[in-house]
């Protein structure tokens, strides 16, 4: 299986010379993962998508709620039977070149693997199971193995990771930013491979700042802003009738190449602003006092079957139009 | 023509040999034109840059000459350069974020900046203060600590200061690539304005992120290997590119709206050649599907159409 359910998921870090004040990075965070899907993670620097993708792979720890695996509390996780847990989850980070001792031969990654999680496995079985691997990233062995960091591109290095995810059982990949490092021109190759994994039954949450490619690769699409998901639903409702603003706001802010985008959403958005209204508001007036009864925990509104709107008005310098003029607003304010 | 850049070739010293980064580049730069620099990471983008305001240590001047506003630069010896930097060609760097000292204030800093260029501070103070607020800034700036600005407004305050004297080129170096998109988009606009209102004249935007230079700029310059692959109107290069390179790097940009089970995408197999000894001929010919006998030999950057010039056998 590997189905990964994120509850309320909150992490406050304490920063300061002292560690006196607090810096609560992710508020609230809850979204499930399904075997064989992409979720795209996609938020500004900040946001706290990287956090989110350190709690899972259990880098750091959770301040409050749960991440369950397969139905198991992450967290209760001690010693031994940590080891199944980091052999069906695994991560990709984003610098390929700081990821790999320049010291070694790259493929040093491979036998760390083998040491540390199948030193049973003979010499001949995992030879084949690496060459397996590795063609499965659509790399040569030979052109790979026995060579040194500095001497093999950043995407092979980055699929190579990606190699060494797969040779454990893996069925769910964290890949934060894996392709931001990459040149553009072998860059759609990595993001591929995800979606080839992904027919494999894979699951992988794809953290990147980048909507494009946020939008390419993935079936959900969950906008983060300021440690809260202020949007979330599939990638073609987010993207084609994007309903926060602040999501609206970064999708415009993408310069494009040539404007794919229904011209007809667009007008109708800019109207929507202009008469200072949220596609949220619109359909749940009521919304805005239990909002303001909340405070601090803003329900999501479904606006159409899947699609979860959060609004802006519960962060301060919301973007919502009815954000200035509305009284949770103010209340906020002092 | 503000620049003119003939047949340059820079190369690298290393202890293996010489590696080739800039070898035969030859193109103009029309006064107002802002052009975009486009390219791979290793494609010698910044080399280009940095070979028109500073040379360091490990670079040479094998060939070729440059000509700002048609007086020869004389790129390989610092000190007879000092006169041109800053006032005539100016660079804003790529980490605005540490070009800065953060042990002075911003005012101060920019003080000892223009001082050490023998102008007196008080003389550009007040222009100084209109510009910053014409890119969005207050001007109380001036009296806070580089760490206390965001990056996107560190970005700006460079910017300005960069282009206080009026230069006649600005060389923006990978200005963008450090910042979110919705900050990216105010930098961007921030640049053409510098132009709109007359502070530069010219300007190369080195960038990897060609979707970045349709926003800003008039003309792209498309660099393979130390070569140039293609220049042309932005609009031509988006749309109509002609060199094989260009048109397999641009299909394959993930865009909004392209998805993965709609249109598959197609990087370009393999990888730049090594410029420690490039073989001869046409750099992109071991990833070129059009590639055949003729490309074993260079082809000369040609041409095709009105202000749209090639280097490609098999562009007609």
């Amino acid at each position: 299986m590997g189905r990964l359910e994120l509850r309320n998921v909150n992490k406050v870090y304490r920063v300061g010379t002292f560690g006196g004040d607090t810096l609560h990075a992710v508020k609230d965070v809850s979204f499930t993962a399904e075997p064989g899907q992409i979720v795209a993670l996609i938020g500004e620097s900040g946001s706290g998508k990287s956090t989110l993708g350190k709690m899972i792979l259990r880098l750091t720890s959770i301040t409050s709620g749960q991440i369950l695996y397969d139905g198991q509390d992450v967290a209760s996780l001690k010693g031994r039977q940590l080891k199944p847990y980091q052999a069906a989850v695994q991560g990709v980070f984003q610098d390929p070149f700081s990821s790999y001792n320049p010291i070694f031969k790259a493929d040093r990654v491979f036998s760390m693997v083998k040491d540390s999680f199948y030193p049973h496995v003979p010499r001949s079985e995992w030879d084949d199971r690496l060459e397996a691997a590795l063609l499965g990233v659509a790399l040569d062995p030979d052109a790979c193995l026995h060579k040194y960091p500095h001497q093999l591109s950043g995407g092979q290095l980055q699929r190579m990771l990606v190699a060494r995810a797969l040779l454990m059982e893996v069925s769910f990949l964290v890949a934060d930013e894996i392709i931001s490092m990459l040149d553009a021109s072998t860059r759609v190759d990595v993001l591929n491979l995800l979606g080839d994994l992904k027919t494999r039954g894979l699951g992988v949450l794809f953290v990147t700042h980048d909507l494009s490619l946020g939008n390419y690769i993935s079936d959900t699409a969950i906008i983060l802003r300021k440690g809260r998901i202020v949007e979330r639903g599939s990638t073609a409702d987010v993207f084609d009738r994007p309903s926060h603003p602040y999501t609206q706001m970064l999708l415009e802010s993408v310069p494009a190449l040539h404007d794919a985008r229904d011209p007809e959403h667009w007008r109708e958005v800019a109207a929507a602003r202009e008469r200072g209204t949220c596609i949220y508001h619109q359909r749940y007036p009521e919304a805005d006092a239990e909002a303001a009864a909340g405070d601090d925990n803003p329900i999501m509104a479904e606006i159409e079957p899947g699609h979860l709107v959060t609004c802006a008005h519960v962060d301060e310098g919301g973007g919502c139009g009815q954000a200035a003029s509305g009284s949770a607003g103010q209340r906020r304010a002092t | 023509m503000t620049l003119v850049v003939n047949d340059l070739k820079v190369y690298y010293n290393t202890l293996a040999g010489d590696v080739r980064a800039l070898d035969g580049v030859s193109f103009e730069i029309a006064d107002g034109e802002i052009m975009g620099l486009a390219g791979e990471s290793g494609c010698g983008k910044t080399t280009l840059g940095n070979s028109l305001i500073r040379l360091d240590g490990r670079m040479r001047h094998v060939d070729g000459s440059v000509e700002l506003d048609g007086q020869v630069l004389p790129i390989a010896d610092s000190e007879a350069m000092d006169r041109f930097r800053y006032h005539s060609i100016s660079v804003v760097p790529q980490y605005a974020m540490s070009a800065m000292n953060p042990t002075r204030k911003i005012g101060r800093m920019s003080r000892e900046l223009i001082e050490s260029r023998g102008i007196r501070y008080e003389t550009v103070r007040e222009e100084y203060e209109r510009r910053l607020t014409l890119v969005g800034l207050h001007e109380g700036v001036l009296g806070l600590y580089p760490m206390e600005l965001s990056g996107g407004m560190k970005q700006r305050v460079v910017m300005v200061l960069s282009t206080l004297l009026d230069p006649s080129l600005l060389i923006a170096d990978e200005i963008t690539s450090a910042l979110d998109v919705s900050t990216q988009k105010a930098v961007a606009e921030s640049l053409v304005g510098l132009r709109d209102n007359g502070f530069v004249r010219s300007m190369i935007v080195i960038t990897h992120d060609l979707s970045i230079l349709h926003e800003v700029a008039d003309t792209i310059l498309v660099m393979y290997a130390g070569h140039l692959a293609e220049k042309a109107p932005t609009e031509s290069v988006i749309r109509h590119p002609r060199h094989p390179y260009t048109r397999m790097l641009i299909d394959s940009l993930p865009e909004v709206g392209v998805r993965f089970d709609q249109k598959r995408l197609e990087g370009i197999p393999g990888k730049p050649p090594s410029l420690l000894d490039p073989p001869a001929g046409c750099r992109f010919r071991a990833r070129c599907p059009l590639a055949d006998e003729v490309c074993q030999e260079q082809p000369p950057f040609v041409e095709i159409a009105d202000g749209h010039q090639v280097a490609c056998w098999k562009v007609e």
